[in-house]
């Protein structure tokens, strides 16, 4: 009887412990998530952005020991003011979105975590994949965790939490196979990239 | 025949640099769509909002400067008016 006994207190343990995390959803019908790209080249400063965001995150919010999930950019989506700019910067002489529709990060590990009332920093490190090229990053992180406030974003619709994660980072275009070492005085090989976006969490 | 064309030389560069001047004076390239930023009364994010919009650029003036240089250039091709006076 006894390990039948040890056997259920565990799974309650387990569940208990499930219970605890959500996962958001970053998918956004309202527009507002969005990623900023800024290459700033000695002839010409390029930036853009896009709201094309998609993907899921899973943790508990109040004590994020352990995260997963992934974070999923359009690449066609990605947006400059210039049509013709933005042409060149989608076909294949550049980002080739055609063969490689999607940027996405893949949460593996958070470090660092220092918390600050309902927000907190961190820094995540995880796989970065662009242009087909994959390579594990570090970057910043900060989030904010708003309990209860996904009703007023729905119009009381949907209940549920709001998880606000704000980031910024740089990497190599070379290193990503996008014209390593070509026009560098007109597009800049370190691309800044500024990301703000919010996830869902309903509570049913 | 060749006032005409100066004239329409002179015209073409003026109407390039005014509409230039008075669509922002934008030092960069011609945008096609320009963003204004909005923040998210709930989550605080600062967002993007796009609409089209054309802003002539840097570029933009080099085409009229183009156009009114070769205007101006057949304005002075000599057998624009050889024909003429024979």
């Amino acid at each position: 009887m006894k390990p039948y006994i040890a056997l259920l207190a565990a799974a309650l343990i387990v569940s208990n412990s499930l219970a605890e995390t959500s996962t958001f959803d970053f998918k956004d019908p309202k527009g507002v998530n969005n990623v900023t790209f800024t290459l700033d080249a000695p002839l010409e400063s390029i930036s853009g952005t896009t709201n094309g965001i998609s993907g899921t995150i899973t943790l508990d919010p109040e004590n994020p020991t352990e995260v997963t999930g992934k974070i999923i950019v359009d690449a066609k989506s990605l947006r400059v003011p210039n049509a013709v700019m933005q042409d060149h910067m989608l076909g294949d002489g550049w980002l080739d979105t055609e063969a490689h529709p999607e940027i996405s990060f893949e949460v593996s590990e958070i470090l660092n975590r220092q918390k600050d009332g309902p927000s907190g920093t961190a820094e995540v490190t995880g796989v970065f994949s662009l242009k087909g090229i994959s390579k594990k990053i570090t970057a910043p992180v900060k989030v904010t965790y708003l309990p209860g406030r996904l009703a007023d974003r729905t119009g009381g619709s949907t209940e549920g939490d709001l998880l606000v994660v704000r980031t910024t980072f740089t990497f190599s275009r070379s290193e990503f196979g996008i014209k390593p070492g070509e026009n560098l005085d007109k597009v800049s090989d370190t691309v800044t990239v500024s990301l703000a976006i919010a996830g869902a969490a309903p509570k049913n | 025949m060749k006032r005409v064309l100066q004239f329409t030389a002179a015209i073409v560069l003026a109407i390039t640099l005014a509409w230039w001047f008075f669509a922002g004076a934008n030092a960069g390239w011609t945008k096609t769509s320009v963003a204004t930023m909005k923040i998210d009364a709930i989550t605080g994010i600062e967002y993007p909002v796009w609409e089209k919009r054309f802003v002539p650029g840097v570029d933009f003036i080099a085409l009229g400067a183009t156009i009114s240089g070769l205007v101006l250039g057949i304005a002075y091709l000599p057998n624009l008016y050889s024909k003429k006076s024979s």
